[in-house]
């Protein structure tokens, strides 16, 4: 018998990602956004969470993918990290899926570019591969900020 | 005994006893000075005796021995057995340091330390042992048969409680001692009263509470913007109490976060006599106001440079008494702490009556450390040059002496302060001493802001760094801001004040582009580090009370923002950090040398400027008073002006507000009582009693220069004064409402 875990999935630019589900804290909808000016590119704004300022960051900037279509809506996966909640916005929001441990990999060494370092691990699911990210090094703007 | 039980005790221990201990310090000193009595010989064996009893309790053998030696002792001199001498003090004085150091090392790693002080104990039992010869031997120190306390009670004692009334008797005979005629009374209420009435909260408790006020705040806003545009007549009266409701609430818990600043001076008075002592000085240390309340972020802020100041005082500033007897000065130096409110302000001032600042020395360092021009030297003020210790790699000190010193100067005393939206000011006369004057608001959680629009973005201003709104239109609009190598000025009241454009410094799209196609241009006059510099931006809203909530940490590199907080709409907007703002647009660099030109002319007649509030009473009266003497003002309906008596009040905050016809005082034919609707009124509060002031019209504020012509023989007027270039009178606030209730006064000196 081998270990489960659970992951919140979501899409962005196609790929199929996935985050520890004990680290998500809500998914909500499009929420209008305050711009942060001079702020890195990859933050797209500030939402309001009941009260709680947030920061969203945008994951298809963040993982230096082609940016969205205007009219494309992102939605935001809230999660938890040492600094409170940040917004993490994806394109499309999956289930929540269990995965048994023994299809996991670490990722291939071909992988390049930033996705290298914020991908954790790969689920290898039947009809696609599920990639998981690292909650802690995606928020982390600063390093990512000072390198572009 | 479970953990957490334990944790808790502890916990109750620890907030006790370092309370009771600098309690204790204060009262030894008071006591060396001969200052103390009977009484204060029972406030400091009472304190020990609880720091015993409660570490006895939970097992903190070590702790309780310790602190048992010196109960002894104190038993002793308590009970007349034994006399108090300079040598036991300072026994006693190293006793209350290791019973800190202990709880310290509880505090910090969970146990009692490692630290031997059998040495000590020895000394204090030596002590005991050699009473003066009519009394009886030591073999009477029986512990508790004279008790009227038991032991397992320490929470009966006054300093068991956060000090919730303003005057606990034992604090205020140290350093008040002129006061003694309202201590008594104070003293003689049971002790056990103010313990029934208070209980401790934990402060994370309160920091919630304080929160979701902060979320019912933005609520609340959202509901009366949108119950404006209703005509309902039940939601808009629901809507109101709501307003009213939540304002209250607010202001309550705000005051539940307030601690006397009492609290924190409570150690100074210990480390004034160590320094004194070290340095070989004589300093008495005078604290007046430590009543006054304040947030207790604040108080946190404010502890650590309050702290360097009196080091620094006590250091550099008084003199030894050598020095002192030369320059015919009595020996002992002054150092005066003074706290309180104005304004919605706390004020905070350290004086000390020691050499006060050399100007030639402060002009001469700061030229050889190049922190001015010597031509800037040659043309600065006084006040200018008294500012400059406030410089970064400033120090007048010819030694550096391991009091102070130690490479924290007074810049980061400023930075600290303005941090938290405060300011510094010093005063000097070479000779005689010093004045520091701090200035800080009362809270930080929730600020006044002033909302403008850049782009298509909103921004709060925080309302202690704006200096005022300037609107140019039409032909001033294109011609209003020059070019200076590139650089935009703007010429206000004669004075160039450089200026940035707020969308620029963004990057932001804006529709105010260029300003030689604008029809309006709106600038802010904003203040950073004592420098003036001007802000366009596109629109100016209105002034809100805003809550302010932290960025992340992705955005903390962002040093144009201090926050962000959440609008009536729920949107979020932006606080502007002014200071960063101004680094960042490159305007404090340049601004400096221009301000220090510039600001000579200024000083020279601005020495004893005044903030007064103007406004007309009667027909056309053109008056003012202090705006340190006005609590509010408020504009009430006509119809809710109510008669008690032959006596107008009005419902105002839970009480009747009495209010007084400033025009019927007033020793003039046409003065006509206010009719108006609404009426405006100017609340002025003294020692929790208020009176509303009734007059015609609000004008302005001015901050100005007041020469007061004494023509004082008119009745409710004490003088006259040109202000704006007209003849002002300055009304006699004390006096009209001692002519309409003569009782004001009395009654609240007694309350």
């Amino acid at each position: 018998m081998t270990n489960t875990k659970q992951f919140c999935t979501f899409f962005v630019n196609n790929l199929f990602f996935g985050i520890e589900v004990l680290k998500v804290q809500e998914v909500i909808r499009y929420q209008g956004m305050t711009r942060v000016p001079l702020a890195p590119a990859t933050i797209q704004g500030l939402i309001n969470l009941r009260g709680q300022i947030v920061t969203a960051i945008d994951l298809r900037r963040r993982l230096e993918l082609p940016a969205r279509h205007d009219e494309q809506l992102p939605m935001n996966v809230v999660v938890r990290s040492d600094d409170g909640a940040i917004s993490l916005l994806v394109d499309e929001i999956g289930d929540v899926v269990e995965i048994q441990d023994d299809i996991y990999e670490r990722p291939p060494e071909t992988l390049k570019g930033v996705a290298r370092e914020l991908v954790t691990g790969v689920y290898k699911l039947k009809d696609r591969l599920l990639l998981i990210l690292d909650t802690e090094k995606t928020v982390d703007i600063n390093a990512a900020g000072n390198r572009s | 005994m479970n953990d957490n039980l334990q944790q808790q005790l502890i916990k109750d221990l620890l907030i006790e006893s370092f309370e009771g201990l600098d309690n204790f310090d204060r009262e030894m000193l008071a006591l060396e000075k001969g200052q103390g009595n009977a009484d204060t010989l029972n406030v400091v064996f009472r304190i020990i005796h609880t720091i015993k009893g409660s570490s006895g309790c939970i097992g903190l053998n070590k702790i309780e021995s310790v602190a048992h030696v010196g109960e002894s002792l104190l038993s002793l001199l308590r009970d007349g057995k034994l006399e108090f001498s300079p040598t036991m003090s300072s026994a006693l004085l190293e006793y209350s340091d290791a019973l800190k150091e202990m709880l310290r090392s509880l505090e910090q790693t969970g146990k009692q330390g490692e630290v031997d002080y059998s040495a000590l104990l020895q000394k204090l039992q030596a002590l005991q042992t050699a009473p003066p010869p009519e009394t009886k031997p030591a073999a009477t120190f029986g512990l508790f048969e004279d008790d009227s306390e038991a032991p397992l009670a320490p929470r009966s004692s006054t300093e068991a409680v956060p000090a919730p009334l303003p005057a606990i008797p034992h604090t205020e005979t140290v350093d008040v001692p002129e006061k003694t005629e309202v201590e008594k009374e104070v003293a003689a209420r049971p002790a056990a009263s103010v313990s029934d009435t208070a209980i401790r909260v934990d402060v994370g408790q309160l920091d919630k509470l304080m929160n979701l006020v902060g979320e019912l705040v933005l609520a609340r806003n959202q509901i009366v913007q949108f119950t404006g545009q209703s005509q309902e007549p039940t939601l808009l009266n629901a809507a109101q109490r709501i307003n009213t409701i939540t304002t209250e609430l607010q202001e309550s818990v705000m005051k539940t976060r307030m601690q006397p600043i009492g609290n924190i001076w409570a150690r100074f008075p210990r480390i004034v006599h160590d320094m004194a002592q070290e340095l070989g000085k004589k300093v008495e240390l005078v604290m007046e106001g430590k009543e006054t309340d304040l947030d207790r972020t604040i108080i946190e802020a404010i502890k650590d440079p309050l702290t360097h100041l009196i080091r620094n005082a006590v250091d550099h500033g008084i003199e030894t008494p050598e020095e002192r007897r030369a320059a015919g000065k009595p020996e002992q130096g002054t150092l005066t702490l003074r706290a309180f409110h104005e304004g919605g302000q706390v004020n905070i001032e350290i004086l000390d009556n020691g050499r006060g600042i050399n100007l030639a020395k402060v002009k001469e360092k700061a030229l050889q450390r190049s922190l001015v021009t010597p031509d800037q030297a040659a043309v600065m003020s006084e006040r200018e040059l008294f500012n400059l210790i406030f410089l970064p790699g400033f120090s007048t000190a010819e030694k550096v002496t391991n009091v102070s010193g130690r490479g924290v100067g007074m810049d980061v005393v400023k930075t600290n302060i303005e941090k938290i939206g405060g300011s510094v000011d010093v005063l000097s006369e070479a000779g005689q001493g010093m004045t520091l004057k701090i200035k800080i608001p009362l809270t930080l959680a929730i600020i006044p802001a002033l909302i403008v629009t850049s782009g298509t973005e909103r921004f709060a201003i925080p309302q202690v760094s704006l200096l005022e709104l300037v609107r140019l239109e039409a032909e001033q609009a294109r011609k209003g801001i020059e070019m200076l190598y590139g650089a935009p000025v703007y010429r206000l009241r004669g004075q160039l004040l450089p200026m940035a454009y707020l969308n620029r410094e963004l990057k932001l799209e804006s529709a105010a582009g260029d300003s030689t196609n604008e029809t309006v241009v709106n600038i802010v006059v904003l203040q950073a580090d004592g420098r003036q510099f001007g802000m366009v931006v596109d629109e100016i809203n209105d002034t809100e009370e805003i809550v302010v909530k932290p960025l992340g940490k992705q955005l903390k590199s962002i040093t144009c923002f201090a926050g962000a907080t959440i609008m009536g709409d729920g949107k979020v907007a932006l606080i502007l950090d002014v200071m960063g703002l101004a680094q960042h647009a490159n305007l404090i660099a340049e601004v400096r040398d221009r301000a220090v030109a510039g600001s000579v002319k200024a000083a020279e007649k601005v020495d004893e400027r005044q903030t007064l509030l103007l406004f007309n009473a009667g027909q056309n009266e053109r008056m003012a008073i202090p705006l340190s003497m006005v609590a509010r003002l408020e504009v009430f309906p006509r119809v809710q002006v109510e008669r008690s008596g032959d006596q107008e009040v009005i419902q105002y905050r839970g009480q009747i507000l009495p209010l007084i016809q400033v025009a019927n005082y007033l020793s003039h034919a046409d003065a006509t009582p206010v009719q108006a609707d609404p009426v405006q009124v100017i609340v002025y509060s003294e020692a929790g009693r208020s009176v509303g002031l009734l007059v015609s019209k609000i004008n302005d504020i001015v901050h100005e220069a007041v020469t007061v012509k004494r023509g004082g023989s008119r009745d409710g007027i004490l003088g006259s004064a040109v202000i704006q270039d007209k003849v002002t009178d300055l009304l006699d606030v004390v006096g009209i409402i001692r002519a309409a209730d003569p009782t004001f006064y009395e009654e609240s000196t007694k309350i």
